[in-house]
């Protein structure tokens, strides 16, 4: 454990990092835990890659390493969505996918192929049609998610209920949407929507890996501000940094990424939760320059080696998403059941 | 800000400020009134729903046709009381689940009973196949109950955590087991089989398929007897217990009751969100809480809520249908939230 300092613990539960003062004392640096996690990231992605090969490696490497890249930018989607969107709304319980937003995004493809039909959608299936997608995606969830941040009806636990209940309710309204489209169309959706990583194509990834590298670009040159908003609303704004731009900024770039990794990889609602906790326990600093690697190769190294696993060892290859879920809940549930902050 | 003590409010055992006028008998007229009108609203849809469907079937034609009767009888009929029998278990189901957990956000598909009741299917799809679906609705109950149960002992550990809280647990708890539940099925090449069973199919309900669903009558009788014991519980275990009521024994008993109709309920129809939560609060807030009396208005607001979702769903898409649970996940999803968000200004007083 790298911080087990017991009055801290009492303080704010186990689920919260230490303020800056204690970070990294006890243990090692964040900067060689990130090599850490990195190396055994890089060990895992040569496992995958190189291993079990059967036949000509010029057949298996291309497929296998857009399947890498594929489990990348989900891991850095997920990851740097779910650690601003904590940052930002105050608290680590509330995440991106589990209040709705990539029920949104499936709402928003399944109006768009009901609304235009089938072919229109696929004809602009180009760069302009992704690109004008995404854009009417980040700005109703923006507004949406944004009018719920700054109302403050009640307090986390009914916000982080009416978004589970709003999720809910886009899953329905998509499956209704559904209901009344021809098969065709239906088809056409089918393969807009549910993306697998393990089925994604080597021409989608150039656009999904330079939008993540633009999100990524500008969440790094946020990092400081990030870092500020943590010490609450109050003392923020105190420091000059004002929330609500902050909150608006946030929600943009958070609906961005889910729409990208939602595309590719099909809905997931605990990933990110699940690397994002994980990071905060142990990136050994609360500041984001070390969350935000940690918690992308924490992501990265989960999927590329739970996949490596389950594909040779129990040669189960859908199962990593439906795993993870499971994995997910249970630790959502035990933080939300021990949480005293909560109350 | 992070704030939310347990509100009273929340509690059905709690007064609930009931829309009474200056003075009382207008009001037990205005509700004597309102039961008429939600009956007449019943049964019209009842028999619209009876009207509904791609065979041509006359009021005459029934009288003299053999073969439009027996149509009526094979298809119509049934579908209608499986749709009145599940409404009524699933609302009365949550009237019960709300009592026992002391919570108005709770009911059965959000405590995790119905995800455990599925859990209990694909088990038995995969240990005994072939099984009749008298035993496979017992399993289905018992699934049901144990999952209800672990709920509730989960609940102990945060009853004091604010009403809002409870429903998430229970979401969240459903959603792992929801999770298995896909594992189990993905493993033995069952997915097929869970998804039309999630998605709630009244469109497969005939003779000689919807009759298990008449258990929930009895269900029902036993519910409005033990009513009042329920609305002690309902209370709290303090006060339960000094009014000399066994706690445990009728908390177990009011469980058993939802297990079963839930685990029935299931195998029969499916999934059905929301039903047992809208309609209870309703009815609690046009009435107050005393639980004998709104038993009777639950089960027909419940009824005729899903027999219009069910017509919307048939109407719609005309010679396909969209199943009643995805309508009612919909209006239901919205309602929820309206009650949820209408709380905040009232509690904040």
């Amino acid at each position: 454990m790298p911080h087990a300092d017991p009055a801290q613990e009492a303080r704010t539960g186990p689920a919260t990092t230490p303020p800056p003062r204690r970070a990294g004392r006890t243990g090692l640096d964040w900067r060689a835990r990130l090599v850490l996690v990195g190396a055994v990231a890089v060990v895992l992605v040569a496992c995958f890659l190189f291993l079990f090969v059967k036949g000509p490696l010029s057949f298996t490497l291309p497929r296998r390493a857009t399947f890498v890249g594929a489990m990348a930018v989900v891991a850095f989607t997920q990851a740097v969505a779910t650690v601003a969107f904590h940052t930002v709304t105050g608290n680590r319980i509330l995440s991106p996918s589990i209040i709705g937003f990539d029920s949104l995004y499936v709402l928003m493809q399944t109006a768009a192929v009901f609304a235009l039909g089938g072919a229109t959608v696929q004809r602009a299936d180009g760069l302009a049609g992704t690109v004008a997608q995404t854009v009417l995606m980040v700005v109703l969830a923006t507004l949406l998610y944004r009018w719920l941040f700054t109302s403050r009806r009640g307090g986390i636990v009914t916000l982080l209920l009416v978004g589970v209940v709003l999720g809910l309710a886009f899953d329905s309204l998509s499956s209704f949407l559904q209901r009344l489209l021809s098969p065709t169309e239906f088809d056409v959706l089918q393969l807009d929507l549910f993306g697998r990583m393990g089925a994604v194509k080597a021409e989608e990834l150039p656009l999904a890996v330079a939008v993540c590298a633009v999100v990524g670009v500008l969440v790094w040159r946020r990092r400081d501000r990030l870092d500020v908003l943590l010490l609450g609303p109050e003392h923020a704004t105190a420091l000059g940094s004002s929330h609500r731009r902050e909150l608006t900024t946030v929600l943009v770039l958070v609906s961005v990424l889910v729409a990208f990794s939602t595309a590719l990889a099909g809905p997931m609602t605990f990933f990110g939760f699940l690397v994002a906790t994980l990071a905060y326990q142990v990136a050994g600093d609360w500041r984001h320059r070390a969350v935000l690697p940690m918690a992308f190769l924490l992501g990265f190294a989960t999927l590329v080696g739970g996949q490596f696993v389950l594909q040779h060892v129990f040669s189960a290859n859908g199962y990593l998403t439906i795993l993870l879920e499971g994995v997910g809940g249970l630790v959502f549930l035990t933080l939300l059941l021990r949480k005293k902050a909560l109350t | 800000m992070t704030a939310a003590p347990p509100r009273e409010a929340d509690r059905p055992g709690a007064p609930r400020p009931v829309a009474v006028g200056p003075a009382a008998p207008p009001a037990r007229r205005r509700r004597r009134l309102l039961l008429g009108a939600l009956v007449a609203v019943t049964l019209a849809l009842v028999a619209a729903s009876l009207a509904t469907g791609g065979y041509d079937i006359t009021l005459r034609g029934l009288l003299t046709d053999p073969a439009q009767r027996e149509m009526f009888l094979i298809s119509r009929v049934p579908r209608t009381l499986a749709l009145v029998f599940s409404a009524v278990a699933m609302g009365i189901g949550g009237v019960v689940v709300q009592l026992v957990t002391q919570n108005r956000f709770v009911e059965p598909t959000t405590a995790g009973t119905t995800q455990w009741a599925g859990l209990g299917f694909v088990v038995m799809l995969v240990l005994v196949p072939g099984a009749p679906p008298l035993v496979r609705m017992l399993a289905c109950s018992a699934f049901a109950f144990v999952g209800t149960m672990l709920f509730l002992g989960v609940l102990r550990g945060v009853r004091a955590r604010g009403g809002l809280v409870v429903p998430l647990v229970g979401i969240m708890l459903g959603a792992v087991v929801g999770s298995g539940t896909l594992l189990l099925a993905t493993t033995f090449d069952l997915q097929q089989s869970l998804g039309a069973w999630r998605s709630g199919g009244f469109s497969s309900v005939v003779r000689g398929f919807y009759e298990p669903l008449w258990a929930v009558a009895a269900i029902a009788v036993v519910t409005v007897v033990v009513a009042d014991r329920l609305t002690v519980v309902g209370l709290g275990r303090d006060v339960a217990t000094s009014l000399g009521l066994r706690y445990r024994r009728t908390v177990v008993l009011g469980v058993s009751l939802v297990a079963l109709s839930s685990g029935v309920t299931s195998v029969v129809v499916g999934f059905l969100p929301f039903l047992g939560l809208i309609v209870p609060n309703v009815v609690s807030m046009l009435l107050g809480d005393d639980v004998r009396r709104n038993l009777p208005w639950v089960a027909l607001l419940s009824a005729a809520l899903l027999v219009a979702c069910d017509l919307v769903g048939r109407t719609v898409v005309a010679p396909m249908e969209i199943p009643a649970s995805v309508v009612l996940g919909v209006v239901g999803a919205a309602a929820f939230l309206a009650l949820v968000l209408a709380r905040g200004p009232r509690a904040a007083r």
